[in-house]
């Protein structure tokens, strides 16, 4: 005999109540996890993955209805249950992990309490507290926390991140759950961590038998460690089948279109549409034993040492890459590298020129050749500015002569935007949209060097792809020199020329990028690339570029 | 921590200090004469020039600005501030004696306003039908809309008069202790409701709620054991606020059912020109803010270990 | 978002739907209506009255019926607006424009100006306002002026802080970064990025203010720090009627009336005008 599935899900629709009408965000959805079985759902932003699980879990918001569909657990139809009847099922037949570890824990209750409340709510007979305790402890040992004991005692903020995410696991295992659906369970956290945490999922699975339902936007992560995934897009599943199948022989075109965009997809660096790449260039920015401490207030005087002794050389017309994973101070060194901040010692070099020392003024005539992109497109475009005088602004702070606004046209057809931008403000533009005007705005001065700080880490992969095609042909173009600084080493696969590989705020390791890959020199670096997900997806000859969703 | 307690006690006398320091300037030096403003207005032009030579070297104005200010600075950290001009009585003695009568106003006020905003807060996020909760949620602002002079007497005209359950003046007795209490605890409760109904909204969105239910906690639940007690630690930050409005509609209050208190001590000061009591009342109150605020600094901390975290890594 | 990129038509569609603050601003406007052209919206004098018809109850002849001169109450409530909100227009406008001025100098330039300008702030905030304006109104003796005066002085610490505080979260956003790295020199990113940015909160806390400043404009009035009697203003007059308000209750309710009615109405425009569509 078969046993029923775990989870099923029948033709589910989900509306959200918008101005005027109920715009569907989830349609005609089915999917099934059966015992002892890891499904994975993949999408992009927006793709209602997030909305599917909610509806999963009966948790949906108040501004969300299910309009159609059926939801079982194990064959009973819990569509339509009570909050209150919910509440039962909920923690000990269904457990759920979040997407942010951060603000998913209370922030004012320590993490015994807080695992022992999901120890409580689902106790099949009654016990006392010593029992509690006792259960508490063993779901936060099974979560991967060696130290139970200290962690039991401690408060959210004290835990790194990896280590919150384990408490919220523990906490979905308390109850002793069937099934567990995790949301986006790791992509807050470091490529190494986010390692580690899959792998015990994983583990979970074997060892105890219970089914998981992943979502993540990551299809690495998905086709490494699942059984079978599915593939989300606009409300719809449009792909779903063992992962091997799916690699093969996706039959879906948007399937075929995010696989050939994962980064992993490419080995070689990725190459211009037009321009050709010059070899042995003069060095266009050099960075000299930077260090920069930051003095925290207090009369213990602590002191973090963000930078020590950094040393960076970037050639005219190439990329130079910065990773590392959070805390490793890349975005500090950036951030001098362009005089935002100053070091405490060090020096930074543009051409022969000197930056560091420079008053406000003088820093000012060097920004026509050095310019910054920043991460996130939604805040580094002021929301009250049209597309044109975001452009324009540089121009206008330099009194360059001419026509601005076919100036501006041009470079906005230079990042495939056009004139119908123009009038537009950013929140009415995608944040593709968003992170191309930002880039036509960082070029409207004809820089030598562009400093990208994870400028394309917000973005979907398949606009990821677009975005780093872009640049590589912008580079070919103008022969623009890049440091493009990033956590993510799938990505400094398809751009670098050099990479610094950096830890704790030094460099572990520096040189070409096809030396680092091919034969790293450091453990650190080993590691780093073993977590890069997406193993199981073979190298294929495809141009980024054209990966257009 | 120690630290961190030393700086807030320190801003805490920096304040009082300057409170004094500003109505020193405000009612001493910035009048022409400043002893005209002892004499009641309407009799300053009967009054002979010697009497007024007299007066002002008794109050120490023939001294230079400096002298006065230094003198005056040293008796009120003495606990002086000078004599009533009215009743002749010592300020401090003039204050303390309608002190507690404001006190028990003001702080039975308090507690009643919290009970009405916290009544408005959790009405207006556990009801499920979306025009009790805008009708709720339209109460707050009502409450600060309305003047206290205007609510006070709203309630004189129906409890006192009409049914006559509450004596409409005075200040004998708990039953006369009602109909002030309510009129000073509904504009104080507006602000605070407004807060607490933000803040229990925002609170029951959050990620930490998703996790409760997913471990299978019921809303009731989940409002009683986590967002209860997050949604409220944010009202101290607005102790400022309440303390004004406190302050602000004591004054109204007493003087509407004509009760004693400082509300009252401060309008008659203000209407005879007592500048000494005015001096006293207004560093007192000032004081007794800077007071109010320095324990809430102190306690903020110590229920939330976030903050108690940051103040011991600043400090280790 | 959508209601940028929506056309004039569907954003006034918009404002249907919302008949409260539709009312909200026919409030406002009807109160400044009164205040402006008083004379359109009544017949009768503020001043003299008919003394045969004194307390005479609310009535076709007499929409808010007499006071104890036989006045004509709704008379006297129009021409009070003008008294009452002009006094309340000049006091935010003092505390608007030195609070946002003193908040931007302290949140932009930061260091010593931000320690200086907080520690003064501190000090003002810690005298309620109502007390503080009480003090100021004492020294410059009773007028409609001095109460908008005071009353604007003693909130000029709370915009302060606001705009201290909106400043302070503007400048830390990466486009005020990026406009620094775009060569865009220090004053004229701070006209034209974090002034602009940084406003809307205060205005948001202007039209809050409004409301406050009503009331405590009609406080002080009821207090008697304002023009003397005859005078109308909306808070004395509500002070004119407290002693017949056991058998004459109108006199005093409906001005009162009136008075919060603009208040709520404040409070209300406020709430909308903080829902900025852009952030």
């Amino acid at each position: 005999m078969t046993e029923d599935p775990l989870l099923r899900i029948d033709d589910l629709t989900v509306e959200y109540k918008s101005a005027r009408h109920w715009a569907p965000a989830v349609r005609g959805a089915s999917l099934r996890v059966e015992p002892g079985e890891f499904v994975s759902l993949v999408g992009e932003s927006g793709s209602g993955k997030t909305t599917l699980v909610q509806a999963a879990l009966g948790l949906l918001p108040p501004s969300a209805r299910q309009s159609a569909g059926t939801v079982h657990y194990s064959d009973v139809d819990v569509t339509g249950w009570s909050d209150r009847r919910m509440a039962l099922v909920r923690g000990n037949y269904v457990g759920f992990i979040p997407q942010d570890p951060n603000t998913s824990l209370n922030p004012v209750k320590k993490i015994g309490q807080q695992v022992i409340e999901a120890v409580r709510f689902n106790e099949k007979q009654k016990r006392d507290a010593a029992a509690w305790k006792e259960a508490a402890l063993e779901s936060l040992r099974t979560a991967g926390l060696a130290d139970a004991e200290r962690v039991f005692a401690q408060y959210p903020h004290e835990l790194s991140g990896g280590m919150k995410q384990r408490a919220l696991i523990a906490i979905a295992l308390a109850g002793k759950p069937k099934l567990i659906l995790a949301d986006e369970p790791t992509s807050a956290l470091d490529v190494t961590v986010q390692q580690r945490i899959l792998d015990h999922l994983a583990g979970l699975r074997v060892d105890l038998g219970i089914g998981i339902l992943l979502v993540t936007h990551d299809l690495g992560v998905a086709l490494d460690r699942s059984d079978r995934i599915a593939v989300m897009q606009g409300g719809e599943i449009v792909e779903e089948g063992p992962v091997a199948e799916v690699i093969e022989h996706a039959a879906d075109p948007y399937t075929r279109r995010l696989l050939d965009a994962a980064p992993a997809r490419h080995t070689g660096r990725l190459e211009p549409a037009t321009g050709t790449r010059a070899e042995d260039q003069p060095i266009a920015l050099r960075a000299n034993d930077i260090e920069k401490t930051y003095r925290l207030r207090g009369r213990g005087r602590r002191e973090l040492r963000a930078l020590g002794g950094v040393d960076l050389e970037v050639r005219q017309g190439t990329t130079h890459a910065i990773v590392g994973e959070s805390g490793a101070g890349k975005s500090t060194l950036a951030r001098i590298l362009v005089g935002f901040d100053a070091p405490d010692a060090g020096t930074v070099h543009l051409g022969d020129r000197e930056l560091t020392g420079l008053g406000h003024r003088q820093l000012r005539e060097l920004r026509s050749d050095l310019q910054f992109v920043f991460q996130n497109p939604f805040t580094s475009l002021d929301p009250r500015f049209t597309v044109e005088k975001i452009v324009a602004e540089p121009l206008r702070a330099f009194k360059i002569p001419g026509d601005r606004r076919s100036r501006v046209v041009q470079l906005l057809e230079a990042v495939a935007l056009d004139e119908s931008h123009l009038g537009r403000l950013p929140a009415e533009l995608s944040g593709g949209q968003r992170q191309r005007v930002a880039i036509a705005r960082a070029l409207a001065l004809n820089p030598e060097v562009l400093v990208l700080d994870e400028a394309v880490s917000a973005l979907d992969v398949s606009v990821q792809a677009q975005i780093l095609q872009l640049l590589v042909d912008l580079q070919g173009e103008f022969g623009l020199a890049y440091v493009f600084v990033t956590h993510d080493l799938g990505v400094v696969r398809l751009i670098a020329d050099d990479v610094t590989v950096m830890k704790d705020g030094a460099v572990v390791e520096s040189g070409p990028a096809v030396k680092v890959f091919e034969a790293p020199a450091q453990d650190y670096t080993r590691e780093l690339l073993a977590a890069v997900p997406g193993a199981r997806l073979a190298p294929a000859n495809v141009r980024l570029g054209d990966c257009r969703v | 921590m120690l630290r961190y307690a030393a700086l807030k006690t320190g801003r805490a006398l920096f304040v009082v200090w300057a409170a004094f320091t500003l109505t020193f300037v405000l009612l001493f030096v910035l009048p022409a004469n400043p002893e005209d403003l002892l004499f009641d207005p309407t009799e300053l032009n009967t009054i002979p020039e010697e009497v007024r030579e007299q007066v002002a070297a008794n109050y120490g104005f023939d001294e230079p600005v400096v002298v006065q200010y230094f003198q005056r600075l040293g008796h009120a950290l003495a606990g002086d501030f000078g004599n009533s001009v009215q009743s002749g009585k010592p300020v401090t003695e003039a204050v303390l004696g309608v002190l507690p009568s404001t006190l028990i106003l003001s702080a039975g006020a308090l507690a009643l306003a919290a009970l009405i905003a916290y009544a408005i807060a959790l009405t207006a996020t556990s009801t499920r039908r979306p025009w009790l909760r805008n009708l709720v949620e339209s109460l707050p602002s009502a409450a600060v809309s309305v003047p206290v002079f205007l609510s006070g007497i709203l309630l004189l005209q129906v409890f006192a008069f009409r049914l006559g359950w509450f004596p409409a003046f005075g200040s004998d007795g708990p039953a006369s202790l009602v109909l002030p209490l309510v009129t000073l605890a509904i504009p104080v409760s507006g602000p605070i409701a407004q807060l607490l109904v933000r803040r229990f909204t925002a609170e029951l969105e959050s990620g930490y709620v998703t996790t409760s239910r997913a471990k299978g906690a019921t809303r009731d639940q989940i409002v009683k054991g986590d967002v209860f007690r997050n949604a409220s630690l944010p009202a101290l930050t607005i102790t400022g606020v309440t303390f004004g409005n406190l302050i602000a509609g004591s004054v109204i209050t007493e003087t509407v059912f004509a009760r004693e208190g400082i509300g009252r001590l401060t309008q008659t000061a203000i209407n005879t020109l007592d500048v000494p009591l005015v001096q006293g009342i207004v560093v007192l109150v000032a004081a007794s803010f800077a007071l109010i605020n320095l324990a809430v600094d102190l306690v903020y901390p110590l229920l939330d270990p976030r903050l108690r975290a940051t103040l011991a890594a600043a400090t280790a | 978002m959508t209601a940028i990129a929506a056309p004039p038509a569907a954003r006034l569609g918009e404002l249907a739907r919302q008949p409260v603050l539709v009312a909200a601003w026919i409030v406002v406007a009807l109160a400044v209506g009164w205040a402006l052209f008083p004379q359109l919206f009544t017949s009768y004098s503020p001043y003299t009255g008919d003394s045969g018809a004194s307390f005479a109850p609310p009535s076709a002849d007499h929409w808010f019926g007499t006071d104890r001169l036989g006045r004509d109450l709704y008379a006297r409530c129009v021409y009070g607006a003008r008294t009452t909100l002009t006094a309340t227009l000049l006091a935010v406008v003092i505390a608007f424009g030195l609070g946002t001025v003193i908040g931007l100098v302290a949140g932009y330039f930061g260091k010593l100006w931000d320690n200086v300008i907080m520690r003064v702030v501190d000090v003002f905030l810690s005298i309620p306002s109502l007390l503080l304006a009480m003090v100021v109104v004492s020294v410059l003796g009773y007028s409609a002026n001095n109460i908008a005066l005071a009353v604007g002085i003693s909130s000029i610490a709370s915009f302060a802080r606001v705009m201290r505080s909106e400043v302070l979260a503007v400048v830390n956003q990466d486009y005020v970064k990026a406009a620094y790295g775009a060569g865009v020199g220090r004053l004229a990113v701070m006209v034209r990025h974090v002034v602009p940015n940084s406003l809307s909160s205060v205005i948001a806390l202007a039209a809050l203010e409004v409301g406050t400043a009503v009331l405590a404009v009609a406080s002080l009035g009821f207090l008697g720090y304002g023009s003397p009697p005859p005078e109308p203003e909306w808070g004395l007059l509500v002070a004119e009627g407290r002693d017949f308000v056991a058998v004459h209750p109108w006199i005093s309710i409906l001005p009162g009336a009136a008075l919060a009615l603009v208040v709520i109405a404040a409070h209300r425009i406020s709430t909308s005008l903080r829902k900025d569509p852009r952030r």
